[in-house]
């Protein structure tokens, strides 16, 4: 639910960083906090609990600059990702524009990636969207592990039809700013398209 | 997508400015805001200059949300109206028309009765408000839908990589 305010020319639209738990959300989130410049962001809000675990949501609104004429700002929220915050999942995800899917690279992890993206599926059904027509994102993360599930099996696995795809090491930034590009894009292009 | 975004034009907005205004000023409090329900800061008037309002609409929109949660656990359709008592400054929240957050923060200056009275009065022209608005975006869309060209009709690729490029 892109927000266009005509009056003041800002558009505001909302990308939620989706994943397993400990998948690497907020490091994605805290990566582009620590890089942009301070014009272009306001402040990084978490509300995590006190072992730094997400409890409700991480926020960062952030400037990208105007495009045609109109201040383009995005609003960037983490779910936190552990099984029983379900309920909280669902409300952040209302009036989501666009979604980056984090999923751990760890072989371990391979389950608890595929369950979040099934409830992914099911969340975005009850607020009325369809993961297959909105903007969407697929980050492979922790890359740099040696337990790693290789790519091909990771995509044969995660993929929900044609996203984009990116590797990435969140904590040392390798992917994370490919991966808002492209998700922002999408949303971008979405609005082009009359939003409908 | 089933959803239709948010379309802000400058004669509501001017409206709702007025409106946050008169409020501001008939209930003595220090700010008023209104935040859309995905956390979107509408408008905001009053004592905003060290206020960090795109935050408080994030976290009012989340509060909203999770009291909604916790109304439907419970069976109630919603809890309309949040108050937060602070030791120098309150806030109230309140639904306006199930679509927008109405945000009152005050002091020792006003009180609980009388924002609740003001508070009254302003939805419901706030509601009206945003009944126009509602009709106004089917307007556009509908002349979308018959080719008139919306002002993101025009957007390239280069513009977007620009907005990455600093």
């Amino acid at each position: 639910m892109t927000f266009i305010n005509y009056a003041s020319r800002e558009i505001n639209c909302k990308i939620v960083y989706y994943g397993p738990g400990l998948g690497g959300k907020t490091t994605n989130i805290q990566y582009i906090y620590d890089t942009t410049n301070s014009d272009s962001k306001g402040k990084l809000i978490s509300l995590a609990t006190e072992t730094d675990r997400t409890l409700f949501f991480d926020f960062l609104p952030l400037d990208l600059g105007t495009i045609r004429g109109f201040k383009t700002r995005f609003h960037l929220y983490t779910v936190p990702g552990q099984v029983f915050y379900d309920a909280s999942r669902k409300l952040i995800l209302k009036g989501v524009d666009g979604i980056v899917f984090v999923a751990d690279s760890q072989d371990e992890r391979m389950d608890a990636n595929i369950e979040s993206i099934s409830n992914l599926k099911i969340n975005l059904v009850e607020n009325g969207f369809d993961i297959s027509a909105i903007p969407y994102v697929l980050q492979l993360n922790k890359r740099d592990l040696p337990n790693i599930t290789n790519i091909d099996e990771m995509v044969k696995e995660l993929k929900v039809q044609d996203e984009p795809i990116f590797e990435a090491v969140a904590i040392k930034g390798i992917g994370v700013m490919e991966t808002l590009k492209a998700v922002a894009k999408q949303v971008i292009m979405e609005l082009k398209r009359g939003g409908k | 997508m089933g959803h239709s975004n948010i379309v802000l034009y400058e004669e509501e907005y001017q409206q709702i400015k007025t409106i946050l205004g008169r409020l501001n000023q008939e209930a003595n409090a220090r700010v008023v805001f209104l935040v859309d329900k995905n956390g979107q800061q509408i408008a905001a008037c009053g004592e905003i200059e060290n206020l960090d309002t795109t935050s408080l609409a994030s976290l009012t929109a989340g509060n909203v949300a999770a009291t909604d949660g916790l109304a439907k656990l419970i069976g109630e359709k919603e809890f309309s109206i949040l108050f937060h008592e602070g030791e120098r400054d309150n806030i109230h929240i309140s639904l306006v028309g199930k679509r927008v957050i109405l945000v009152i923060i005050f002091d020792e200056r006003s009180s609980l009765g009388l924002v609740r009275l003001r508070v009254k009065r302003a939805s419901i022209e706030l509601e009206r408000v945003f009944d126009t608005i509602v009709k106004k975006v089917e307007m556009e869309r509908q002349a979308q839908e018959t080719g008139t060209a919306s002002p993101f009709a025009e957007i390239t690729d280069e513009d977007i990589d620009n907005l990455f490029s600093s």
